[in-house]
This record gives structure tokens, sequence and C-alpha cells, in this order.
């Protein structure tokens, strides 16, 4: 089995700048070598976010609170695992190894995923889902209304395409913050609990390395340092509606990037790929 | 055949064979009625669609069914090709296609940002929202407080 990469020096810096807000805290230089193969790893962080939080919204189909809830998490996973084919697909063109969408959805291990954290946590009760969905939804949003004016023209019409039913999304997941959060004890504590889980993740989303520095030169991708503000604004604003408290900050987890995981992704890799593993050459 | 002449009507004709194909989940409407048919040109024997939502699983039966009916009225030759951009939108929906919505009793989206529907069946205003997503992406449920009738709503997109 192979082992985790190393926490890095470099890693372990940027999350002290990132609790403290002090210190350093911007691009790595991007070298040549990195600049090649940036846009093969900025398709591959849309693609696995995407995929990832769709596979895992898909465990809740058949077992939400109400069918109507049911419906709207069912069509949050179609639409994520719908732009993850798109943004995988890209990925498998660029990269120019004759990987489809498929191939690295189903045949990549963990090491070679490439989604945030957040994603990728368990769903816990209804109320850490909406959570997770609310934190990711709302940076999801915002980097996508970014990525409309991407000089890539595939990332541009994706993210058009995409950023309206992420809007659904982070709409439905703040309003269920709220109903949660300002309801009865139980379900304030069960939602409190559900942001106070989550929270320790977000500061990864904001994260920035070579590859966003190469990609972000290149007038591709979105620098996401642009839309902290907004993004604490809108959050902070959910949460006051909400009657709760912005939890205070823990030293922030990173790695998802770069393939260094939580164990969660090992579990969810082993039910999403096992059919294509097992069958490699299977057809509907 | 290269450089053969194309009939006159060829175009007209090529229109019709879109406007023959239902839309797998919406049948009453014909995938021109909704606007994914974004141009089709005879001459350059080339028809460019688009899907409605990125993860629509309507689109690849959508492009089969495009497939065979112009491989069946003779337009074998003829090349499909998706295009993404612009991003498909529900201000695309013909009238006509808002009409045979109506009678199918699904509502059509209103004015963008407003919340609200008239009842397919009775045309009353007063609707609620039961829930924000449906049966398939592109619909909501909603249900009259007039004749107590539930419905559904293409969400604006």
């Amino acid at each position: 089995m192979p082992s985790l990469p190393p926490i890095r020096p470099q890693d372990e810096a940027r999350a002290r700048a990132l609790k403290t807000g002090e210190g350093e805290h911007g691009f790595d230089a991007p070298t040549e070598e990195t600049n090649a193969s940036a846009l093969f790893d900025y398709a591959l962080r849309l693609g696995d976010d995407a995929l990832i939080l769709g596979q895992r919204l898909g465990e809740w189909t058949g077992r939400c609170p109400s069918v109507e809830v049911d419906l709207s998490i069912a069509n949050f996973a179609l639409d994520l695992v719908g732009q993850a084919t798109y943004f995988l697909g890209y990925a498998g063109k660029v990269e120019g190894k004759g990987r489809d969408g498929d191939a690295l959805a189903f045949h990549r291990d963990v090491l070679d995923y490439r989604n945030c954290l957040l994603v990728e946590q368990p769903n816990g009760d209804f109320a850490q889902t909406m959570a997770r969905q609310l934190l990711f939804s709302t940076w999801q949003k915002m980097l996508f209304e970014r990525l409309v004016i991407s000089s890539d023209a595939l990332i541009a019409s994706v993210a058009a395409k995409a950023v309206k039913e992420v809007a659904y999304h982070e709409e439905l997941a703040a309003e269920w913050v709220v109903r949660l959060g300002d309801g009865t004890e139980e379900s304030h504590r069960r939602m409190a609990d559900g942001i106070a889980w989550n929270w320790r993740f977000v500061p990864e989303l904001f994260d920035r390395d070579e590859i966003d520095s190469a990609i972000t030169s290149q007038g591709i991708g979105a620098d996401v340092a642009s839309f902290r503000e907004a993004y604490d604004a809108r959050i902070g604003a959910v949460l006051a509606e909400a009657t709760l408290d912005r939890p205070t900050d823990q030293r922030p987890i990173l790695g998802g990037r770069r393939g260094h995981h939580s164990e969660h992704l090992g579990h969810i890799l082993s039910e999403m790929q096992f059919l294509p593993r097992a069958y490699p050459d299977a057809k509907w | 055949m290269v450089g053969a002449a194309v009939p006159a009507d060829d175009g007209a004709r090529l229109w019709a064979v879109l406007e023959s194909v239902p839309d797998p989940e919406l049948p009453v409407l014909s995938i021109v009625d909704l606007g994914i048919v974004r141009s089709a040109d005879a001459r350059s024997r080339r028809v460019a669609i688009t899907p409605t939502y990125t993860g629509c699983p309507a689109t690849q039966v959508i492009q089969a069914s495009v497939r065979a009916a112009l491989d069946g009225a003779g337009f074998a030759d003829v090349e499909i090709v998706t295009e993404l951009a612009p991003a498909w939108t529900s201000d695309w929906i013909s009238a006509g296609g808002r009409e045979k919505l109506r009678a199918y009793g699904i509502a059509s989206p209103t004015s963008r940002g407003v919340r609200a529907a008239l009842c397919p069946q009775c045309g009353s205003p007063d609707t609620v929202e039961v829930s924000r997503f449906g049966s398939t992406p592109c619909k909501a449920q909603w249900r009259c407080t007039a004749c107590a009738e539930p419905f559904d709503l293409f969400k604006c997109h």
C-alpha cells in the first residue's frame, strides 16, 4: 500500500498563516513544469469537487426526511455529476493520454484525486449535510461567477451553465440552515454541530498554490482570494439569520488538492469504483 | 456527393424533421419548441444542439433521437454537434412551446427573479411552491390554492 505523501514544510507554514491571518500567504512561484500540467490539474480539481460531492449526496437518495428533500438532494447530485462529466472529460483531453472522463473517475486512486477535503466529509445527519452544502455551494457559486469570463472556452461555458444550477443549491442550503438553526432547541443544536464539524475545511477552499498561480496568470482560473470577503459576508449573514454563532477558527486542514485526503475518500471510491474495477469492460 | 446542389427546400425539410423529435421527458414539446436546436444548416450539413442542464440525462437520449430522425429522413450525412455556449436558458422556450406546456399541465417560468406561477388548470395566480425540485432537473412542484390542484412548474433557468 502506498504511503500518504508527507506534509510539506510549506503546507505547515501556509496553515499557520491562514489561521492567524498573518505572514506571507500568497502564491507559490510557478515553475515551467507546473505551467505545462496546470490546466490538467485545475480541470481535475473542478471535476473532482463536483464528482465526490455528487457521490456523497447520492447516499441520501431514498433516506431523506421527506420526499421533497429527497428530490432536491438527488437533483443536486445530478447537477454535480453533470459538471464532473464535463470537467473530467476535458481534463482527459488536456492530458492527451487517451483517458476519458470515465477512466479518470473510475480508475484513479485516492492519491490522484484533487478534490477539496470538505466535499468528502461524511454526510452525518441532515443538518451536517446542509451545513456542508451551504459552505461549499456558496464558494462554488462565487467561483463559477468568475469562471464565466475564463479565457478557456470550455471552462467558461460549463461555468456559465452550472452557475445557474449552483445558485439553486446555495439558496436551498441557506434556507435549511436558517430553518434548522432558527428552529427548535434540538434542530438548533444539530445545525450548530453541523457547521462546527465542517468549519475547519473552509480555509482550504481559499488556499492558493502554484497551480492556482499558473492558471490565474493565464486568465483561465479565478483568484479565490478575490471573493473571500464576499464569502465571509454571505456566510455570516446566513448564520446570523439562523441565530447561529460563527465558530471559532481552528487550525485549518489542507492537502486535498495534492492528494492528501482524509480516510473518508477511500471508502467513497471503493463503493463508487467497484463495478468498473471488477468488470473493466462492462457496458450498459 | 461533394459539390452536389442542395435542393432549395432542404433547409425547411431539415427543420421539419427536427420539429418531429419530441423531448423525452416532455413528449408534448419538440426539441425545437424547447430551444435545444441552436442551428440547422442544410448547406453545411450541420445541426447544433445544446444541453438544457449539465446533468440532464435526457441529453444523450435527445442526441440519439435526432440521429435516428435525421437518418430516417435521408439526412444521414448531417452532422450533429453539441454547443455549450451560449448556455441554454428557459427564455428560449417558444411561445408555442409554452402554450403546449400549459395544455399539458405544466406552468411556464414567469419573469426572471420572480417566484410566481399561474395555475395551468384554472389560471389562478394564487399558487404556492411545494418543492423547488421535482421529477426532472427542469421542474419544481407547485400547488394552486384556488383549485387545490398540484402542478409542475418549468423552472426559470
